[in-house]
């Protein structure tokens, strides 16, 4: 699919800029032309669609759904849409406030909060670029299941009272009604909305292939699987604590662990890694006090993690 | 005539409120544009996306930021 691009980086390392084949600069730039092209049409593309999608499907007209299904059904409902909505940390209180006060059960609210930002179309179109559809596939279907898992974990151990009280003093209809949108508003909302991630991402794209493909040219494999391949135990929490912080930077770092993995560290670790980035955000902590007491979100963040290392773990163990 | 910009107070929302101003000034409408940063306003609304553009406590633009010309069309078309 991507060999046209293949050509075109041949032709640009080794017609135009006239580096000599087989030297390590001439790999490096090669690698870094295919990708960046690669990544920038998967994102216009993939992130045009997913926005005309979701100007079908806002969270009012998910919430819509999710406030008249029981709770089963809503957290596997909740995860699923929470793939097309995008996530950023001032979206949040508005999303909780919402959920909670048109009657969604707090398990479902957080089924959304955990799949919403960890399966986004960014990270998505980064793995599908540079990992191939089945890692992408894998990622989609583990955070699924992890967002489905922590939500029915969160309603099944009854923390509304770690809810701040306030929000529960307010209750609002489900059923709102939204301005309408025609075709042709769809479309420029979609090309609108692709314009404003490439501009955000564009810099984090380019520095993070360009350092990778550094790292791919010049760098041992033997060094980084020696510290972070399937031998060493420590891997996959180490990789989850780093990816912490590391949130708006996604678009960046998953070209630099792309390559890591081509060096030897495991998939599994890779993955968790990539989950802890999108999922666990300190920032969105930060916001999410201003709702709910700290323990709540501890304890949120706790099974996510865990869920995060045991998926890890697993898929260092059978891949 | 009420016309309000409400947001959660990031950079989006600021950029809609000052477009709307914009816009009603062009119009020549001689109305204030209020700015709301209270979310639960939006909540209230019926409402979870920002920022929201509501003329008369109706919203008639949510979760986007289109070009002043737009935002004039649909004020226009909202004060009948």
């Amino acid at each position: 699919m991507f060999y046209p691009l293949q050509l075109l980086a041949d032709w640009l390392t080794y017609g135009i800029f006239r580096i000599a084949a087989g030297t390590l600069l001439a790999g490096a730039v090669d690698f870094f032309i295919l990708d960046t092209t690669k990544i920038f049409i998967l994102l216009a593309v993939i992130i045009f669609c997913v926005s005309i999608i979701r100007s079908y499907l806002p969270p009012e007209k998910i919430r819509a759904v999710l406030a008249h299904k029981n709770q089963y059904v809503g957290n596997a409902l909740a995860s699923l849409l929470g793939i097309i909505t995008p996530f950023c940390s001032c979206s949040a209180i508005p999303l909780f406030l919402g959920f909670i006060q048109a009657g969604v059960p707090l398990g479902t609210t957080f089924s959304f909060l955990v799949a919403s930002p960890m399966i986004n179309e960014v990270a998505l179109v980064m793995l599908l670029g540079l990992f191939g559809w089945k890692i992408a596939m894998l990622y989609i279907i583990s955070g699924l299941v992890i967002a489905m898992l922590s939500g029915t974990i969160i309603g099944k151990l009854k923390m509304e009272s770690l809810v701040e009280p306030f929000v529960y003093q307010n209750v609002v209809s489900a059923d709102g009604d939204l301005p309408r949108m025609t075709g042709k508003e769809r479309i420029v909302y979609a090309k609108d909305y692709v314009l404003d991630i490439l501009k955000r991402v564009w810099l984090y794209v380019v520095i993070g292939i360009g350092v990778g493909a550094w790292i791919h040219g010049y760098v041992p494999a033997d060094l980084i699987a020696h510290y972070a391949g399937d031998g060493t135990w420590y891997a996959v929490p180490l990789a989850v604590l780093i990816g912490i912080p590391l949130y708006s930077n996604a678009a960046g770092i998953i070209p630099l662990v792309s390559v890591l993995t081509e060096k030897g560290v495991s998939m599994g670790t890779t993955l968790a890694f990539m989950m802890s980035v999108t999922a666990l955000s300190l920032p969105e902590f930060m916001i999410l006090k201003k709702v709910m007491k700290p323990k709540l979100i501890l304890i949120f963040a706790g099974i996510v993690g865990v869920g995060i290392i045991f998926t890890g773990y697993l898929f260092n163990a059978i891949l | 005539m009420k016309i309000q910009v409400l947001g959660s107070g990031c950079a989006t929302c600021k950029k809609l409120f000052e477009l709307t101003k914009k816009a009603t000034e062009e119009l020549d409408l001689g109305a204030e544009v209020e700015y709301v940063t209270d979310v639960q306003k939006i909540i209230d609304m019926g409402l979870m996306s920002s920022p929201v553009l509501a003329i008369d406590g109706k919203p008639v633009l949510v979760g986007r930021v289109p070009e002043t010309e737009k935002i004039k069309e649909i004020i226009a078309e909202n004060i009948k």
